[in-house]
């Protein structure tokens, strides 16, 4: 399941929605990221993210896909926000059943990483009156090609 | 048969600095995402950036792809900086 969302997501709804899935599953990993106070500087009081609607699906899809290859995942539950967000606010989550907790894991994290540099999301940073996109991390880039 | 156009997307801060968010070209033979590039350079004033020092990406039909990638009639072209979601 995919969803690029301007409405925030509750991390239990997700969770119960991944356990009741597959009887098969011995295993659930989740991951959250919140918008935090300090990016590419310090003050941050919100966020804008933007989109490529149609693209951003299909990317996702993919690594979805490639992760089922790699690991034994049973379902896998993607959503990402856009629009304005607010200091502490969900921007997206990752929910990832397995047979067994390695899997789960790696396949989270294979997911997440290469989402932040393959799926067509920009931030904008917002803080007091002034705003500015944010640049790619090299440290994020290194992340996902530790995957290849 | 599509028309003999390309529709070219923006986003981003891209979009806001060149002040556009879609605009067509004519379809040319052969052409190039570099060609369209060189094109869209051209028109100077804050166009000149798509050539210049800062990366931009490019998906054709919401896929990504080189600047040497072709491009045909009726593709949706999509510049745009490197991404920063998550």
């Amino acid at each position: 399941m995919i969803s690029v969302q301007t409405d925030d997501f509750d991390v239990g709804t997700e969770y119960e929605a991944l356990r009741s899935s597959s009887s098969g599953t011995g295993a659930i990993a989740t991951f959250s990221g919140l918008v935090r106070d300090s990016g590419d500087v310090s003050g941050v009081t919100g966020l804008f993210l933007e989109h490529y609607p149609g693209m951003t699906e299909q990317v996702i899809q993919r690594l979805i896909d490639e992760a089922c290859q790699r690991w034994d995942v049973r379902q896998v539950r993607v959503i990402h926000r856009v629009g304005r967000l607010a200091l502490s606010d969900q921007i997206v989550f990752v929910g990832v059943c397995s047979a067994h907790r390695a899997d789960a894991f790696s396949a989270c994290e294979f997911i997440m990483d290469a989402l932040k540099t393959s799926a067509p999301f920009w931030k904008k940073e917002i803080t007091g009156d002034s705003e500015h996109w944010v640049e790619q991390k090299a440290s994020d880039v290194v992340r996902t090609q530790a995957w290849e | 048969m599509s028309k003999a156009i390309l529709n070219i997307r923006f986003f981003a801060r891209l979009r806001e600095e060149l002040g556009t968010e879609s605009l067509e070209l004519p379809a040319i033979p052969g052409q190039t995402v570099h060609d369209v590039l060189s094109e869209l350079a051209s028109r100077g004033g804050a166009w000149v950036q798509l050539k210049g020092s800062q990366p931009v990406m490019v998906a054709v039909n919401q896929a990504m792809a080189k600047h040497s990638t072709q491009v045909h009639a009726g593709d949706e072209v999509a510049f745009f900086p490197p991404v920063t979601g998550g």
